[in-house]
């Protein structure tokens, strides 16, 4: 099984989950998060004095899938959530030792 | 509130005064009932100046951790301001005296009871009126001092304040003292209020210093809206500020309503523009400063001056005060936090300066006393401005100084870098769940 951590533009999110959604993943999780990377970060002005916010807000987008869903999602993310400009984001992938559905207690594969 | 008396609601005030003493109603005689509904209602609006429109307006601008400890500041203030002022300010302020303070006459405003007049409308009404004044104007100081001092230090030396800086301003110009004697034109308070208050902020600042980051760290305001919100308040009770100044429901308060709103709405599109032009990006937060700085202009004038000089204060107005935020916070890099002195200092000075050629019917004003041209008259006005920013920054410096005997001024550095919110109020503006 694979753990994807996508960080993402705030406003891709509906576009991420469409995509994500066609190819048959079941859930994902998002959450708020400020952070920086290459866009370093952006500057806003407020009666003529310069203020310059070094973390800018994103979304974490966190998904867990079956290994031959990889490369799918992987491209599914790639295409979503590119506008082709500075702070699109990242994707990350982990491999995941375990899962788990609390309710059930289904494991592994079933649990996704 | 130097009211212009006008002839005409003289004599038919006068007219009905005597119908109704010939069906021996003489108790009420004097009380205009229409002059004392309208000053009803701007006492109401004066009061939501303060609560919560300068309250919501400030709270926009400051960090998030401390937005509860600004509102806060607000709510005591104007609790604790009403009842000094029941108790002795008003006394001070407005009673007998001598040139330069009222007398005890009226302590605990014994002299008023329910039939006592003033002028058209009851005393018991004009003192609340004032009393709204009396609020806003040290509450517009917060924006001196916000995110760094000592919830305690603010009270006691704003109480001193009241009655060593604003009592004796408020008399000379209103209550019959010196500044009145010289002939001098505020009509809504732009000495009584604005200059002293901006003056006073700016004192405050330096001699509190900066805050802890500043210029180069401090967060930007954390919610234009509440911003937005609390601006657009303060611009609806401003009409009860200038056009309530009147003390009538007449003319004059009509066209103070009026010059008001334009300089208001000039001094805002001035403002946007010269961001949008400097930044290349109109703001939210400039447009709503620039109204702001657009009411304190016009102030002074408002019951003095037409149309034109509505237009022509909005203009200046908008104009200086953007250039007095960019020196003072620019380059000064002096920590008037919310630019108090660069928009109700300046506004205020520049209204009471040019409102000696503004009134005159060269600019369809209302015309100045007799005797006096537009220059003798600027003369007047400087020497008032001269003598009340003195005065001012004198007695701001020392009640600081004498508060710091009793309580530091700041907070401590850890209260300040974790927020005044919950250190200082054990409260959270924001939860997130």
């Amino acid at each position: 099984m694979k753990y994807f951590i996508a960080i993402i533009k705030p406003f891709k999110l509906d576009d991420v989950r469409n995509a994500l959604t066609e190819i048959g993943v079941e859930g994902l999780t998002a959450s708020e998060v400020r952070g920086f990377g290459r866009q370093r970060g952006q500057t806003e002005i407020y009666r003529g004095a310069e203020y310059s916010v070094s973390f800018v807000p994103k979304l974490k987008i966190e998904i867990a899938v079956p290994d031959e869903m990889q490369e799918a999602v992987h491209e599914a993310l790639l295409q979503s959530a590119s506008t082709g400009q500075i702070g699109d984001g990242k994707i990350f992938v982990l491999d995941l030792h375990s899962a788990t559905r609390i309710r059930t207690g289904e494991t592994e594969n079933n649990a996704l | 509130m130097i009211c212009f008396s006008n002839f005409f609601n003289f004599t038919k005030n006068f007219l009905i005064i005597v119908v109704f003493s010939i069906f021996s109603y003489p108790a009420f005689a004097d009380i205009n009932n229409g002059d004392t509904a309208w000053v009803l209602t701007s006492t109401a609006l004066v009061l939501f100046m303060t609560l919560p429109g300068l309250a919501l307006f400030y709270a926009g601008l400051v960090n998030s951790k401390n937005v509860v400890s600004v509102l806060m500041q607000h709510f005591a203030l104007a609790c604790m301001v009403s009842v000094i002022w029941v108790i002795l300010g008003y006394s001070l302020a407005f009673s007998e005296g001598n040139e330069w303070i009222g007398g005890f006459s009226n302590i605990f405003m014994n002299a008023i009871d329910v039939n006592s007049p003033s002028g058209s409308i009851p005393e018991s009404l004009f003192a609340t009126f004032q009393m709204t004044f009396a609020i806003i104007t040290p509450a517009l100081m917060i924006g001196a001092f916000v995110e760094r001092i000592k919830f305690s230090a603010m009270l006691i030396f704003l109480s001193m304040w009241l009655l060593v800086v604003y009592v004796p301003v408020t008399h000379w110009v209103w209550g019959g003292g010196i500044l009145s004697s010289w002939g001098t034109m505020d009509f809504a308070g732009g000495i009584v209020v604005h200059a002293t208050a901006g003056t006073a902020a700016l004192v405050t600042a330096l001699t509190l210093g900066k805050r802890r980051g500043f210029p180069k760290s401090i967060t930007p305001p954390h919610s234009p809206i509440l911003t937005m919100i609390g601006a657009s308040m303060l611009w609806i009770g401003w009409f009860g500020f200038n056009a309530g100044s009147a003390l009538g429901a007449n003319g004059g308060a009509g066209m103070a309503m009026l010059v008001t709103h334009i300089s208001a709405a000039t001094a805002s599109l001035v403002w946007m523009f010269i961001e949008w032009r400097r930044f290349g990006k109109p703001s939210l937060i400039g447009i709503v400063t620039g109204m702001v700085a657009g009411l304190a202009t016009v102030t002074p004038a408002s019951g003095y001056i037409g149309v034109p000089g509505g237009l022509v204060l909005g203009f200046f107005g908008g104009l200086f005060c953007y250039l007095a935020v960019d020196y003072i916070r620019g380059k000064l890099q002096i920590d008037d936090s919310l630019d108090v002195f660069a928009v109700h200092g300046v506004g205020g000075i520049l209204g009471t300066l040019l409102v000696a050629f503004l009134a005159t019917s060269t600019f369809s004003g209302l015309g100045l006393a007799e005797g006096q041209t537009a220059v003798s008259q600027f003369f007047v006005q400087l020497k008032a401005v001269v003598l009340t920013v003195a005065w001012t920054s004198i007695f701001t410096y020392l009640i600081l100084k004498i508060t710091s005997f009793i309580v530091p001024l700041r907070v401590d550095e850890q209260e300040e870098i974790e927020g005044l919110d919950l250190r200082s109020h054990g409260e959270k503006g924001y939860h997130s769940d």
